[in-house]
């Protein structure tokens, strides 16, 4: 399913609300696995955002791309990284699908082509525009998509591969999640200009605002993004407007916004929303739902018993993977 | 057989044959196409290859340095040129922490098979912003090979095995180098680019440089053997990673060390050599190794200035004297 229209029937919504839900519950367990110290390091929580990464990768191929940052365990999961070997990956086991090597912000994906997984700020634009470029000069149709907060537009490599990717021409998705906070800065205490849509447009490219906590709203975007760039039309830009329910990091103690803020945003949360429309729209029965939940749970109990079970990396090979084998 | 040709000219070839080798291949950076290269490396080719392969890019260092490492990873081979290392620091992050760290950090699942080209070095008069060495940072980092080129016959034949590289490789061109002209061999396959080479054997002391400083070391060697002095000239070629057994080997012959190495004393690569031969070497030298570095100053403008910031044929050849009691 690739073209621009969107057909709400049961089997869709089932799918959309599955997905959303595998993100939240599976976070969930995360933090949980967090305090218990199961997992450790930083671990940014992708809860509340759920809708962008669902919509988004609704219009995916299996041969495009994926760029994403360190709040990528969403991303991973729908683009189809095993949720086991994402587990396995926080846990620092060697199933994990970075081999322990990368942890929570540096989950990798060859057979899916998930590029990450950055933990630097405005790191990934650029390396999504060259992916971009390969495929372009192969004669692919592939897309690359590009996940970025909204903090990584007052970064130099936002606007230099903007200006790349516009100027060739190349198919990247832009998908900027405004959850309006970087860590603890709000957007319009560092940018001047707080619609980042209109830095995209100013370079030249389709780009357009979008209600990142409808996942309806979000998959049609993104199809017609996507259908836009295989046509060769250039790049496009999504900036989806959404809202972090957790703190930054497990780090982080939330000193910057007020509780009353972050309720107002639960209330209209993705998952409440769509769940509600589809059940009441009657796309969707209780039953159904309770389905879902129930497949959601065996999914991530699986998961957390999958790395539970896997095994520590040998010290021995710690400098494994720096480069290739030696040249003789 | 061999074929006389600049240095400039032997990059040149390298490319252009790499590039009719093999499709994947293309080079992009800061006008490489319509102006012809800065150092005119790249001239002709734009018209030869055209302008998709032969890409002029914007002044984003980081971003199409991150593009070039982006179509490696997606299954192109392009060549980055970056004019000279000291814009090379706009894109250190895409090169360190994207490049440099991808293969340990997916597991070894991605790797980044691109070659970044960039100048190095000063002697110029173009002061302190166009003028530093930064190959000895470049060679900190676990996760790229560093070359740097000093002969033509290194510059036509490292750029073939750089790109057969899985993994990121730099190459500094010392820009100094571009004008100079040597012989290339027919045969480039038998050019070894591992290895450190001995570029004159000597039995009373081991000069030990690479790029631009070897020539300084060449000239300040011959110099010494009317004095009676038998340098040897070890060209390290790789900066990493380091030939330690042909650095050992040299010393265990002549008992005696010099480094020179354009970048800064303080955390240099000759800093690095040094605490090698120390720690694998110590009981074969006579004397305490030494190095001659640049001055810890930003390179100035003024000539006289420039040449004393700089390691120089002279202060070898005095260096290397009182070393050795000549
Ligand atoms: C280059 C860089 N600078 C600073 C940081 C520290 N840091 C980590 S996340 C973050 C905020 C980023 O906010 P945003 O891009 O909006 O993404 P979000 O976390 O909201 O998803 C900062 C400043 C970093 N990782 N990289």
């Amino acid at each position: 399913m690739t073209g621009t229209k969107l057909r709400l029937d049961h089997e869709h919504c089932r799918l959309l609300l599955k997905q959303m839900l595998r993100i939240r519950r599976f976070e969930e367990r995360c933090a949980e696995l967090y305090t218990k110290e199961k997992i450790r390091g930083f671990l940014h929580l992708y809860i509340g955002e759920e809708a962008v990464a669902t919509g988004i990768m609704q219009a995916l191929d299996e041969e495009d791309a994926v760029v994403a940052t360190y709040r990528e365990h969403g991303h991973a999961l729908l683009r189809g990284v095993p949720a086991g070997e994402i587990m396995a990956e926080m846990y620092g086991k060697q199933e994990g699908c970075s081999r322990g090597r990368g942890g929570s912000m540096h989950l990798f994906h060859e057979p899916t082509r998930f590029y990450g997984g950055n933990a630097i700020v405005g790191g990934g634009l650029p390396m999504a525009v060259g992916l971009a470029l390969a495929d372009k000069m192969q004669g692919k149709s592939n897309v690359t998509v590009c996940f970025f907060g909204e903090g990584a537009a007052a970064e130099g490599e936002f606007h230099e591969s903007l200006n790349l990717a516009a100027l060739w021409d190349l198919p990247v998705l832009f998908v900027c999640e405004n959850n309006l906070y970087a860590m603890g800065t709000a957007l319009d205490l560092s940018e001047s200009e707080t619609d980042i849509h209109a830095k995209a447009a100013s370079y030249k490219m389709l780009s357009e605002i979008v209600d990142g906590m409808n996942v309806v709203d979000v998959e049609v975007a993104a199809r017609r993004a996507v259908a836009s760039i295989r046509e060769g039309d250039g790049p496009v830009f999504l900036e989806c407007r959404t809202y972090r329910f957790r703190a930054h990091s497990m780090f982080d103690p939330e000193l910057y916004r007020e509780k009353q803020e972050v309720k107002k945003w639960t209330e209209i949360g993705p998952i409440r929303r769509f769940q509600s429309w589809a059940l009441e729209a009657g796309e969707l029965s209780q039953a159904d739902v309770d389905a879902i939940e129930e497949e959601v749970a065996q999914e991530v109990s699986e998961a957390v018993a999958f790395a539970e079970a896997g095994t520590w990396e040998p010290v021995a090979d710690l400098l494994r993977d720096v480069g290739a084998e030696a040249r003789t | 057989m061999s074929t006389k040709m600049t240095y400039r000219e032997a990059m040149r070839e390298a490319i252009r044959e790499a590039m009719i080798a093999d499709e994947k291949v293309f080079l992009m950076g800061e006008d490489v196409g319509h102006y012809g290269g800065c150092y005119a490396v790249s001239k002709g080719l734009l018209d030869e290859f055209g302008p998709d392969r032969i890409r002029d890019t914007p002044l984003s260092e980081s971003g199409f340095t991150g593009a070039g490492i982006g179509a490696a990873l997606g299954g192109m081979r392009p060549i980055v040129e970056i004019m000279t290392c000291n814009f090379a620091l706009l894109a250190l992050d895409q090169i360190m922490n994207t490049a440099a760290t991808m293969r340990h950090m997916s597991g070894g699942q991605f790797h980044v098979p691109v070659v970044i080209r960039m100048a190095t070095g000063a002697g110029r008069q173009l002061a302190a912003q166009h003028s530093h060495s930064l190959e000895g940072w470049f060679a900190h980092i676990p996760g790229l090979r560093i070359l740097a080129p000093a002969t033509v016959a290194d510059a036509r034949a490292m750029l073939a095995r750089a790109l057969e590289d899985p993994d990121p490789v730099l190459i500094f061109e010392n820009a100094l180098l571009y004008n100079r002209e040597g012989a290339v061999p027919d045969n480039l396959a038998a050019i070894d680019i591992d290895h450190a080479s001995i570029r004159r054997e000597g039995s009373d002391i081991s000069l030990i440089t690479y790029g631009g400083s070897l020539w300084k070391c060449m000239d300040a060697a011959e110099e010494l053997s009317s004095l009676g002095v038998s340098a040897e000239v070890l060209d390290l070629r790789t900066l990493r990673p380091l030939d330690d057994a042909a650095i050992m080997a040299s010393v265990a012959k002549t008992r005696r060390v010099l480094i020179v190495d354009e970048g800064w004393r303080s955390g240099s690569l000759s800093a690095e050599i040094m605490t090698r031969i120390m720690e694998q070497g110590f009981w074969t030298l006579d004397a305490p190794p030494m190095r001659l570095c640049s001055a810890e100053v930003p390179i100035p403008y003024a000539k006289h200035m420039e040449e004393a910031a700089l390691p120089q044929v002279a202060t070898i050849v005095e260096t290397t004297r009182k070393l050795v009691g000549a």
